[in-house]
């Protein structure tokens, strides 16, 4: 007697319903999360093409105004928010660390904190969430509303490929963007550290000092790995699900990519740092 | 009409059958458009012209059929060879569908900067025709926001032009247009297909605009072709009376070229269920 494993079986075995539980999950994983997570691969795959195709024919070069543009978009105007809300963490970290700190007689190795977390995990990861919401969030919406005002339909229509035109500036911009505000970010965690350390009356001079043996070489460039590919991830799924808006969908389509964006960013944001520390440190990277 | 060629025809549709998930959309269509003709679509919402005209040119797959493009096999061709093609047609989207962060002349100048090796001063000579072809010319540099619904459509046009179709689709042009814009806009369709010597598919609805321009209509009703023919013969059918027609078929075709309320189509959506839903209403509010 063969099972029928697209329903429960009336006659009340529990094992078809299980059955047809795993079965109905993983129709609803494959049609939902693989296959974003294939289509997104897919158009990184293409991306990437696309980018080296372009170092290799002249004709299929990219313009870099439009990625100028981007940039500007994307990261510069950003500068001022992540400026604001490092220098809150910078100077707030500290401050709280600081009494325990003192207890111990190492009031001044809040400057180390400060370096650390900055340049290995907080810078990138703090701009990281804020990009998602400013540059992530902006793309899938201004994506989701051309596939609604039929713009994606006219691109092909016209033989250009919307990957190209749109998808490629956006990408490269956010990856190169968020490398650039962790810069700033590390920069500015220090600096309201040290803002920190003056008001609670510690010595300048050692903060700066302590500061400089904390940070070494490949803090800093684990840090701006991470920011890149961050950045890279904001800009994949902000792309993906701005052009998976499907056309019928309309403003409700284009208000769910947009949160989608942003909520699939900053997890996607959060495993990839726990699995960088996972493989910097069991590779000894950092003690 | 002269320019009319009835041996060999530019679209050919076979039999094309599309469903989305478990709505039929469209179910075996047939139909020819000539070189030079203008072919208007017609059919209420819901017919499926929309998705015939994203078939016909390549945006969607069909689920069954043949659709052929100059002799070429649209469903069955490669990357390259759908580009190819895609140069050779033009499409005027319902909203005129331009991009946003450029400006009309960028727009129309897109397709010419991607697609052909000429020089700037060339390309924005080029722009100042097709934009003056659809008397925009004076307005090249404005950006799509600041155009009104008609100026947009005429600014899709001009960029539909560009690269010098054979073949213009266009989607429901006098959507949201008043009168007389919208007359604009038919006198426009009529132009090009004269001038440029292309062949025109309009998808509308709206019946003043396709009996002006039209040179073969054919009709759509629930993803099924209803009738193909000349002007003249949907002409006579909508000018007949309801009693002369032989079947509903044609009874329904006359009642949506006149507009009338009722008809064949407002009584096949007639809910036959109602007094015995609204019953069953009566009867659950007593129980309680």
């Amino acid at each position: 007697m063969s099972r029928d494993k697209s329903g429960p079986d009336k006659a009340g075995a529990k094992a078809p319903l299980i059955a047809a539980m795993v079965g109905q999950l993983t129709i609803h994983l494959s049609r939902g999360l693989l296959a974003k997570l294939g289509g997104m691969t897919l158009m990184l795959g293409g991306t990437v093409n696309i980018i080296l195709k372009g170092f290799v024919t002249p004709t299929a070069r990219l313009k870099s105004e439009a990625l100028i543009f981007q940039m500007v978009r994307l990261g510069v105007k950003a500068i001022p928010i992540v400026i604001l809300i490092q220098l809150a963490i910078g100077m707030i970290l500290p401050l709280q660390m600081f009494n325990k700190l003192d207890e111990f007689g190492q009031a001044d190795q809040i400057a180390t904190i400060n370096a650390i977390a900055a340049f290995r995990e907080l810078g990138p990861l703090m701009t990281a969430v804020i990009i998602s919401g400013f540059a992530g969030a902006s793309i899938a919406a201004e994506l989701g509303t051309m596939v609604t005002a039929e713009e994606i339909e006219a691109l092909e229509s016209l033989a250009l490929k919307p990957i190209r035109f749109l998808v490629v500036p956006r990408l490269l911009a956010t990856t190169i963007m968020m490398v650039m505000l962790s810069v700033i970010a590390d920069v500015v965690m220090i600096f309201g550290g040290w803002l920190t350390a003056l008001k609670l009356g510690l010595d300048s001079d050692v903060y700066y000092q302590t500061t400089k043996q904390a940070v070494n070489i490949t803090g800093f460039v684990s840090g701006l790995v991470k920011a890149g590919v961050y950045g890279l991830l904001i800009g994949l799924i902000a792309c993906y699900l701005g052009l998976s808006v499907k056309p019928w969908e309309g403003s409700d389509g284009v208000g769910r990519a947009t949160t989608n964006s942003v909520v699939y960013s900053i997890v996607a944001i959060i495993i990839s740092a726990a699995v960088f520390t996972i493989i910097f440190y069991s590779y000894g990277i950092f003690k | 009409m002269e320019t009319i060629d009835n041996t060999k025809p530019v679209v050919s549709v076979r039999e094309l059958t599309k469903s989305f998930g478990e709505q039929k959309v469209l179910e075996g269509i047939n139909l020819d458009v000539y070189r030079g003709e203008i072919m208007v679509i017609m059919g209420g919402s819901g017919c499926g012209k929309s998705t015939l005209l994203r078939m016909l040119t390549g945006l969607i797959q069909p689920d069954a059929g043949s659709i052929k493009l100059f002799g070429q096999e649209l469903t069955t061709m490669s990357e390259e060879q759908l580009k190819q093609a895609r140069l050779r047609f033009g499409i005027l989207f319902q909203s005129g569908a331009l991009f946003n962060s450029l400006t009309v002349g960028e727009n129309v100048a897109l397709p010419l900067r991607e697609h052909t090796n000429l020089d700037e001063t060339t390309i924005e000579i080029m722009v100042k025709i097709k934009l003056e072809l659809v008397g925009l010319r004076e307005h090249a540099d404005k950006m799509p926001a600041q155009l009104s619904g008609g100026m947009k459509k005429r600014a899709g046009l001009a960029r539909a032009i560009a690269l010098d179709p054979q073949i213009l689709f266009y989607d429901e042009p006098s959507a949201g247009l008043d009168p007389v814009t919208s007359a604009q806009i038919d006198k426009l369709i009529a132009d090009l297909t004269k001038k440029l010597h292309v062949t025109s598919i309009v998808v509308t609805h709206e019946m003043d605009s396709a009996f002006s321009i039209a040179d073969r209509m054919c009709m759509l009703d629930k993803g099924v072709m209803l009738a193909v023919d000349t002007r003249a013969k949907f002409e006579t059918l909508r000018d007949s009376r309801e009693e002369d027609l032989g079947s509903e078929t044609e009874r329904l075709i006359r009642q949506f070229l006149r507009g009338d309320a009722d008809g064949p189509i407002t009584r096949r959506k007639e809910n036959s269920d109602y007094e015995e839903d609204l019953l069953m209403m009566e009867i659950k509010k007593s129980g309680k």
